[in-house]
């Protein structure tokens, strides 16, 4: 074994602890449920999060398979917060299910699928983890055990995503063809622009753009969203996409580097669709989740246009988002889902005169929706500029364009909310609801960190060193 | 050198009001609150004042130039290895005129809502947001850089849709403020572009960088990338320029000016005379060595989209009644003489920079006094409408005197303050573009009308008027700023201006004039006669002229069918054009796609019922017929 492996592999390591610690609470004779047993997840995942900062690991194992340096530790950390904040928000949710304990191991699973995803130089690697992120996911999709929708969204979910991965694998087969050879340095060398190794190409950024759910291969994200559970949901719009990004960014920036001038284009192409679709879906839904749902898609156009600047800029500029992303989304999503678990209301006209009665709430979903349209003091408005800033050092001013025009329309249906929630009567409004502890302290890790993240430049400045 | 150690507690002053007040006020102290706030703007006001003593007066100019100082100044972050964001307050001639103006202006709408809002069930509340407000608005003229200015600029719009929407019971404030939000917002994102293009270019976002860069002959030589024809610089200015022309709500831009006039008065006065709606021409202002350099093109468009806007407004402003939108317009004409002033300068001929800072000096004072005279009519007799009004000299005398005064400073009556800037401005355009001169002459007629025609109608016009309801003028912490303001609408003119505010940041002088003086001072006098003639008493000379000008009239009084416009391209041509096509494609090509997948499926669906399952096999082709686009599109370009 060599001498770093624990400091390389600390990541996935703390993680499956944690999870076979759960998985024996499960187990033991005398059965912890409820408030006590979410009471000691947390605190591990608490740990977990705090013990991620110590690492700064450089190194490699297994034969160049796995690789982490301070960049991968800061990416993994971030999932891990991530992870930790949809744990807090849906405290209510699993206090009364029956098996939260498989909850967490599922997710666990799922989430060391990730880590592995992003630490992978090999695409044989890059595969098979994610799978394992994969198709835990359809498992929790289908964790409100009763309600048929859920059980729907899980089946779409799984068949969607064997399409993507069966495409990615023919991709990756492609590229092994032409080469010979799945490790990421070989194939970077050997890239060429032939149509063969462009076929493969094109095979695995579609894989790709489907777990990132960019147009045209997002038709599946808002029925999955809408009927999974709405912690799920946040997992997916989140974290799932956060990690994905990551590893899209290395796959292109290094695999593909050599045919830059190909992937430019339809990265390009890609991007305006996606966020001209999300936005113009967007702008129609009532229902509250499958609106987060198209908005999500629209913010992945964003990303694309910070990848698009192909400088160590454009990584900078997409983790700083995906960070931001994550406070801005569960912020929102955090609100939503306790709104949806306490009274089962999810539509936009149900959250009129919501600030009369819980005024508290509606602030910090206002705050969320301010950040993800991009209106600065909030951290939202930050991530965009420096996006579209990495965006425009290709001289690519039509897209700016573009980018800036989506952003008006997105300001149109996120302001929708806001007003339904400030500025309209209600006979029948939500009643003054109940936070409870857990989802209080999420949403101020959330507040706080879309408030603080943008005004403090210190945040980007650690990220841009790191790259 | 003096120091500036106190100057970051001006903007924070204010911010810590809003925190406290907003957090506590509510409940612990809501009716101390308005004095309270009163207090803080009150202190940021005596320190500004001390600034501009300090900067003008104790230190001076050094060697004929006034330096660009940074008492603070930090590296926010470091963007790439070449481009850093720095966080700082810049202050030169501008930006400390700029914050007299804006403390002593929220000063006076502080003590004055004491009065106005008193028995307001959210009176806490309205001051929180006042703070809020002038904390933005600070910031945004002290700003250093563009990056912060645009920070600032948008916290102004969200806080200005805030107190235009104070009175969200009433649908049409909802509406006014969502749609001066969106208006303003969509301009802002052209500002927002231009910041991005500025940025790359100059490899800065610093004012006195960009200025340095841009306008270095090196640049000037080497420098040609172009787009559509224009150098990027132009573009990059004249977007700019539109994020200033929305929130200065020049044509086409101005649409949410007079809707927004459904906020309570007072925040008519601070917002939309003295400091929001200025913002546009602060921004050119500050960058105003980029736009004046010849050639660039981008300086023409704001020199006539500024005198086209005056004389549009002001010919609406003719025909309104109700009597803030009169004001509105108004506001808007004024502030397209200080853009055009800008735009007929250039670096030989800058006078007009001179100028237009001078008439956005004096205009805050006697507009802010109009406004805050018309909220003491409204307050009087409860309605906006001018038919509602008339011979009111008798219940209101302050009010009457000192909105006279305001009248005569806005229509370049000397001595009052309006005659000197507006003097200056004219005398700018006619060295340089005689043809906008000669608009703005007219157009400085029709103010003097449109202004009189408004004195006349609240104050004269009915002989014989009985107010219901009425109890009194108002209390003192109404009248007081505006007699405070009335003093300055004639006091400010004779301001030696010049001295200190240059665009080239050197002591200037005066230029004066008599004999060129005339014309102007004629047209205006012409135009009260007229007003006076058809609106001191009850007559039907005025409508008599109306049915002459039958066509013309409606259409000014229809605000020229702009915002219909607007509508139409909006509801009919967006909705139609895109929103209905998108709804149909989804209807009707995917829902039916799906519906044609699955009925072709039925056997399949049927096992799994009630999963809508078929639908999958349609993401699935959906899917493939994706990848299949992009591998031909792929070889295209290979290819």
């Amino acid at each position: 074994m060599p001498d770093n492996f624990f400091s390389v592999m600390q990541f996935e390591l703390v993680a499956t602890v944690i999870m076979f610690i759960v998985l024996l609470l499960r187990l033991g004779k005398k059965r912890i449920t409820g408030d006590s047993l979410l009471l000691v997840i947390n605190g591990l995942l608490t740990i977990n999060l705090l013990v991620g900062f110590f690492c700064n690991a450089h190194g490699s194992l297994f034969g160049d398979m796995f690789f982490s340096n301070p960049l991968i530790c800061f990416q993994k950390s971030i999932l891990n917060l991530g992870l930790l904040i949809i744990s807090l928000q849906s405290w209510p949710w699993l206090k009364n299910h029956h098996h939260t304990a498989e909850f967490y191991i599922i997710l666990l699973a799922s989430l060391i699928g990730m880590f592995f995803m992003i630490s992978a130089q090999n695409m044989f690697m890059v595969y098979l983890s994610l799978e394992l992120a994969t198709i835990p996911l359809a498992a929790l999709a289908n964790f409100d055990l009763q309600l048929r929708r859920s059980g729907e969204a899980a089946m779409k979910y799984i068949i969607s995503s064997a399409f993507s991965s069966g495409v990615l694998l023919f991709g990756i087969s492609l590229v092994y063809g032409a080469i010979g050879s799945l490790n990421f340095e070989v194939i970077s060398i050997g890239m060429s622009a032939n149509p063969l190794m462009i076929f493969g190409f094109v095979l695995i950024f579609a894989g790709f753009a489907f777990k990132l759910s960019a147009a045209p291969f997002h038709l599946w994200t808002a029925d999955v969203y809408e009927g999974a559970p709405v912690a799920v949901t946040s997992y997916l719009s989140v974290i799932s996409k956060g990690a994905i990004v990551f590893v899209f960014i290395t796959i292109l920036y290094r695999l593909f580097q050599n045919i830059f001038d190909t992937w430019y284009q339809i990265l390009f192409l890609i991007a305006v669709l996606t966020m001209v679709i999300g936005n113009l879906f967007a702008m129609r839904q009532q229902n509250l989740k499958r609106f987060l749902a198209f908005s999500s898609i629209a913010q992945v156009g964003f990303i694309l246009i910070g990848i698009g600047g192909n400088s160590s800029e454009g990584l900078t500029a997409s983790v700083y988002f995906v960070l931001i992303y994550i406070f801005s989304n569960l912020a929102a999503f955090g609100v939503i889902s306790l709104v949806s678990t306490l009274t089962g209301k999810e539509s936009i006209s149900d959250y009129k005169g919501f600030y009369k009665t819980n005024p508290l709430l509606a602030w910090v979903l206002t705050l969320a929706l301010f950040s993800l349209a991009g209106i600065p003091p909030t951290a939202g408005f930050f991530g965009k500029f420096f996006l579209l800033m990495a965006g425009a050092a290709q001289d690519n001013y039509p897209l700016v364009i573009i980018a800036a025009l989506n952003m008006i329309v997105s300001l149109y249906y996120y302001l929708r909310v806001v007003k339904a929630m400030f500025m309209e009567e209600n006979a029948d409004p939500i009643q003054k609801l109940k936070t409870g502890v857990s989802p209080a302290l999420a949403l101020i890790i959330c507040v706080a960190g879309l408030l603080l993240t943008g005004l403090i430049g210190g945040a980007y400045e650690y990220i841009s060193s790191i790259v | 050198m003096s120091n500036y150690d106190y100057i970051s507690l001006i903007p924070i002053l204010p911010i810590a009001g809003f925190v406290l007040i907003g957090l506590a006020g509510k409940k612990y102290f809501p009716a101390l609150s308005g004095w309270l706030a009163t207090l803080l703007i009150g202190t940021s006001a005596v320190l500004s004042l001390f600034t501009a003593y300090q900067y003008f007066i104790v230190d001076g100019a050094a060697n004929g130039v006034y330096p660009q100082l940074l008492p603070v100044d930090m590296q926010w972050l470091q963007f790439t290895n070449t481009l850093s964001i720095n966080m700082g307050i810049l202050l030169d001639p501008i930006s400390v005129m700029m914050l007299v103006v804006v403390t002593f202006v929220s000063l006076m709408v502080h003590i004055y809502s004491t009065g106005y809002m008193k028995g307001e069930s959210r009176y806490a509340t309205f001051f929180a947001y006042l703070q809020l407000f002038t904390f933005s608005m600070l910031g945004l003229v002290m700003s250093s850089n563009l990056f912060q200015i645009y920070i600032f600029w948008e916290l102004v719009g969200v806080s200005s849709f805030l107190l235009i929407g104070f009175y969200f019971d009433k649908p049409s404030a909802v509406a006014a403020s969502k749609k001066a939000f969106i208006v303003t917002r969509f301009a802002d994102l052209f500002f927002l572009i231009g910041i991005l293009i500025t940025g790359v270019t100059a490899h800065s976002f610093n004012f006195t960088d960009i200025i340095a860069n841009l306008t270095s002959p090196e640049f000037l030589k080497e420098y040609s990338a172009t787009f559509l024809g224009f150098s990027v610089v132009t573009w990059a200015l004249v977007l700019i320029f539109i994020g200033g022309a929305g929130k200065s709500a020049m044509f086409p831009l101005h649409i949410w000016l007079p809707d927004a006039m459904e906020g309570p008065t007072p925040v008519s006065a601070l917002i939309h005379a003295a400091t929001m709606v200025v913002a546009g021409v602060y921004l050119v202002a500050r960058l105003f060595p980029v736009f004046a350099i010849t050639g660039s093109g981008a300086i023409d468009v704001v020199a006539y989209i500024g005198i086209f806007s005056a004389l549009f407004a002001a010919l609406i402003a003719c025909t309104q009644t109700d009597i803030k939108r009169v004001l509105a317009y108004s506001t808007m004409s004024q502030i397209g003489y200080m853009m055009f002033a800008l735009g007929v300068s250039s670096q030989a001929h800058d006078a007009g920079f001179t100028a237009s800072m001078f008439h956005l000096f004096t205009h805050a004072f006697f507009k802010s006094l109009l406004f805050l005279g018309a909220g003491l009519v409204i307050h009087a007799v409860h309605s906006n409408d001018m038919k509602d009004m008339g011979g009111l000299r008798k219940y209101l005398p302050i009010t009457h005197i000192t909105f006279l005064i305001g009248c005569l400073a806005i229509a370049g009556v000397p001595p009052f303050a309006g005659f000197f800037s507006k003097e200056g401005i004219l005398h700018a355009a006619y060295t340089t573009h005689p043809d906008i001169y000669y608009v703005a002459l007219v157009t400085s007629g029709l103010t003097a009308f449109y202004m009189f025609r408004l004195y006349f109608r609240i104050f004269w016009n009915k002989a014989d008027i009985h107010l219901h309801h009425f109890h009194g003028e108002g209390a003192w912490s109404m009248k007081f700023p505006l007699l405070i303001l009335a003093t300055l609408s004639i006091a400010a003119g004779f301001v030696p201006f010049a001295h200190y505010v240059t665009a080239t940041r050197t002591e200037g002088h005066m230029h004066t004039d008599i004999m060129f003086s005339i014309a102007p001072v004629l047209i205006g006098l012409l135009g009260i006669a007229v007003a006076m003639m058809w609106y001191k008493n009850e007559n039907d000379r005025a409508d008599k002229a109306v049915a002459m000008m039958r066509g013309v009239y409606r259409t000014a009084y229809h605000k020229f069918y702009i915002d219909e416009l607007y509508i139409f391209i909006t509801k009919k041509v967006i909705f139609n054009c895109i929103g209905r096509p998108a709804a149909w494609i989804d209807r009707n090509i995917v829902d039916g796609t799906m519906n044609f997948i699955a009925l072709m499926t039925g056997e399949i669906s049927d096992s799994i019922k009630g999963m809508q399952s078929g639908k999958v096999q349609g993401y699935a082709m959906y899917f493939f017929a994706g990848v299949i686009g992009l591998t031909l599109i792929c070889l295209y370009i290979w290819m």
